[in-house]
């Protein structure tokens, strides 16, 4: 039975049924309801684990680092701000090799001061070590917060599960709650390979010189890019289970597509409406929303993209000086491939600014009657600026 | 007599420190007082080099190494794991320097005193970021060299009084103890071990390579800085019940200073005023023992 609940609600209703045993957190907007909603789990009983309100999101993830190398599954959830001050120890838990799941609510880096979606946040976060997967909507939210626990405890390797704020964060949906047993048979109790115990005393991240390193950082890499396979069978086993299933990609119309959109999170439910429409008009478009961005995907995006002639990428995001972060990721996908498709990179929505079925169109027809991609990102939707100030209106 | 030191060690006859290091004799100590049901937390400091490169430990205990400023943190999430895995006996012990517990670590420590979580914190104070090069921390006592405060721009702040600031968190326990003073070192970490939620301990710990001594002069230095009131030994119940444990004999703060090359460029006039903030402190402290023991 479905039931009308916020995506941070079923965030939050995932974290139960995966019964997780240690929560650490601190508010920060659009992530709270998530923690707020764990908190009256704890305070009622209906979840049996230790919730430590601490100082600050550093703390938090620090907290989640003991907690974790003592062996027990945990969880926390932040944005923005918070991500940023946990970057240190997002380092620390994927070098520990703990499996820690965090719900990151997507939110734009200040200054100015903006609580609306943007993706710049959790992809400044790439090289951490962190597996990271985007969510569309509530459903996947829930689904892959349950995904997030058992890939990690299989390799071994920390997850962020990713909502856009407001657009995913707080938006009502009906979403498939499953039954507590169902997730138990999907998810057993978390086996840690090691931990702390004074009846086995073990020294754990201490110093690595330089002959032992490298070798360490190896089997990061190696872990996460079994991660894809890991991924691939987790999702058999979920399938068979839950009767849904989500791909590391999922590819809309894409097989005899001369051009491909490329999304990710929720803008991904408004381009396959776009999509529908100009396919009814003729065109031959495809889409292709990426979930998995770490470990990225780089196969089985080559084998959507590569029989294409062009790629058109939507980044909610941009890298300073470069652009569009899923862009650079894809161009590298695509870079040894002979006669790859062109790639175009679209910068849009930053802070939150709506991404509309028009600015996905006006995207499509900019590539199509584009013969060659001039900039590395084109910036869709900016307004005038005269004297320093920016003009209202479109 | 008999010596209240326990025998069992819990340190293996290697390790890094430099030689007369004061934390290696804090953390021997320490050890033979909690036993081997512990789990220690060591944030980046000193002891991060001394417990040995991987794949070795110079301690019998588990430890985990941690970022510098998450030492009270990391044990608030490890003592919460064990109370879920049904584990009430182990103690977590974090075991930091004086730049990870008074300046980068004090948030978390904060954070975590205040929602009084079950472990014991031990500063081992060397007053200054000794691991990096002797670089000043507020735990830098006035007028010392470091390399960060060098030639004229000698440290001219007071050291920061990190006991006072955890007695002002109404904390459980929290006491000073000195490695010339092992019986009382050792007696306040078996007190703090048997009571229930936040206790702190500041370990006062020679460092003959950052205050420029001689590695055999580490206990005399660490003595002389409780004969001079300069490191009074004392403790705190519930952040109101203050015990001195030993009074002074009346030794000048100069016989101290004089013996260290970090604070060879100090005038007579300086180490008078010096004089002056010792007593001034030392008058402070009595006032709160003799306040609140009702004497």
């Amino acid at each position: 039975m479905k039931t009308v609940m916020e995506g941070s609600h079923a965030v939050a209703e995932a974290v139960k049924l995966a019964r997780v045993q240690v929560i650490s957190a601190y508010p920060i907007t659009p992530q709270t309801h998530i923690v707020e909603r764990l908190s009256e789990y704890c305070a009622d009983g209906s979840l049996d684990a230790k919730f430590l309100r601490v100082e600050s999101e550093h703390s938090a993830m620090a907290a989640l680092i003991g907690a974790s190398s003592t062996g027990v599954r945990t969880f926390t959830a932040t944005s923005s701000q918070g991500l940023a001050l946990m970057h240190e120890l997002l380092h620390w838990a994927s070098g520990a090799r703990l499996p820690i799941v965090m719900a990151e609510v997507n939110r734009a880096m200040a200054p100015g001061w903006n609580i609306w979606t943007d993706q710049t946040d959790s992809l400044s976060q790439r090289d951490t070590g962190w597996i990271q997967i985007y969510c569309e909507d509530g459903q996947e939210a829930l689904d892959r917060t349950l995904q997030a626990f058992r890939l990690a405890e299989s390799v071994n390797l920390p997850a962020m599960v990713i909502l856009d704020a407001f657009f995913l964060s707080h938006t009502y949906e009906p979403v498939d709650i499953p039954d507590q047993a169902k997730v138990d048979e999907f998810l057993p109790p978390y086996e840690p390979k090691f931990l702390l115990d004074p009846g086995n005393p073990c020294a754990f991240n201490q110093l690595a010189p330089p002959d032992v390193y490298m070798e360490m950082r190896f089997s990061i890499q190696t872990a996460m890019q079994s991660a894809i396979g890991v991924l691939e069978e987790i999702q058999n086993d979920f399938s068979e289970i839950f009767e849904r299933s989500y791909g590391s990609i999922e590819p809309v119309e894409c097989d005899d597509a001369d051009i491909i959109l490329v999304t990710s999170g929720t803008v991904t439910s408004t381009c396959k409406e776009v999509i529908e429409k100009l396919r009814s008009a003729g065109e031959k478009v495809g889409l292709l929303k990426i979930s998995l961005f770490r470990p990225f995907p780089g196969e089985a995006v080559r084998k959507v993209l590569s029989r294409t002639r062009k790629v058109a990428v939507v980044d909610r995001n941009c890298s300073f000086g470069s652009g569009g972060i899923f862009a650079q990721e894809i161009r590298s996908a695509l870079c040894n491939v002979p006669d790859h498709p062109l790639v175009y990179g679209y910068v849009a929505g930053l802070g939150g600014r709506d991404i509309t079925p028009e600015l996905l169109e006006d995207i499509y027809w900019q590539t199509k009657n584009t013969d060659f991609p001039e900039l590395d990102s084109f910036w869709m939707g900016i307004r005038e600026v005269k004297d320093g100030i920016i003009c209202s209106g479109s | 007599m008999e010596l209240s030191v326990p025998d069992r060690e819990f340190m293996y006859s290697g390790h890094v420190a430099c030689p007369g290091c004061g934390a290696a004799i804090a953390m021997r100590f320490v050890l033979k007082a909690l036993g081997e049901k512990i789990i220690m937390v060591i944030p980046a400091c000193c002891w991060s080099i001394i417990a040995g490169p991987y794949p070795m430990s110079t301690l019998r205990v588990p430890v985990l190494h941690t970022a510098l400023e998450t030492g009270g943190s990391v044990a608030s999430g490890i003592k919460a794991a064990i109370e879920v895995r049904g584990d009430h006996e182990t103690t977590v012990v974090t075991w930091a320097g004086d730049g990870g517990t008074f300046d980068i670590g004090f948030q978390a420590l904060s954070g975590a005193v205040e929602r009084n979580e079950d472990f014991i914190y031990i500063c081992y104070d060397n007053e200054a970021y000794m691991n990096t090069g002797i670089q000043r921390s507020s735990s830098t006592p006035y007028g010392a060299w470091t390399t960060t405060t060098p030639g004229q721009d000698w440290k001219k702040m007071r050291k920061k009084n990190i006991v006072e600031a955890l007695v002002a968190h109404r904390i459980r326990y929290a006491a000073t103890a000195n490695i010339a003073f092992p019986e009382d070192l050792i007696n306040k970490v078996k007190k703090a071990k048997n009571m229930k939620g936040s206790r702190f301990i500041h370990i006062f710990s020679t460092c003959p390579t950052g205050w420029r001594v001689p590695s055999e002069m580490s206990i005399k230095i660490a003595r002389m800085a409780v004969q001079t009131n300069i490191f009074p030994l004392y403790e705190v119940e519930n952040g109101v019940e203050y015990t001195i444990n030993y009074r002074p004999k009346g030794y000048l703060v100069k016989e101290y200073f004089k013996l260290q090359g970090r604070f060879s460029h100090l005038t007579e006039e300086d180490l008078d005023q010096i004089q002056e903030m010792v007593e001034e402190d030392w008058k402070l402290l009595l006032r709160k023992a003799g306040v609140f023991s009702g004497s």
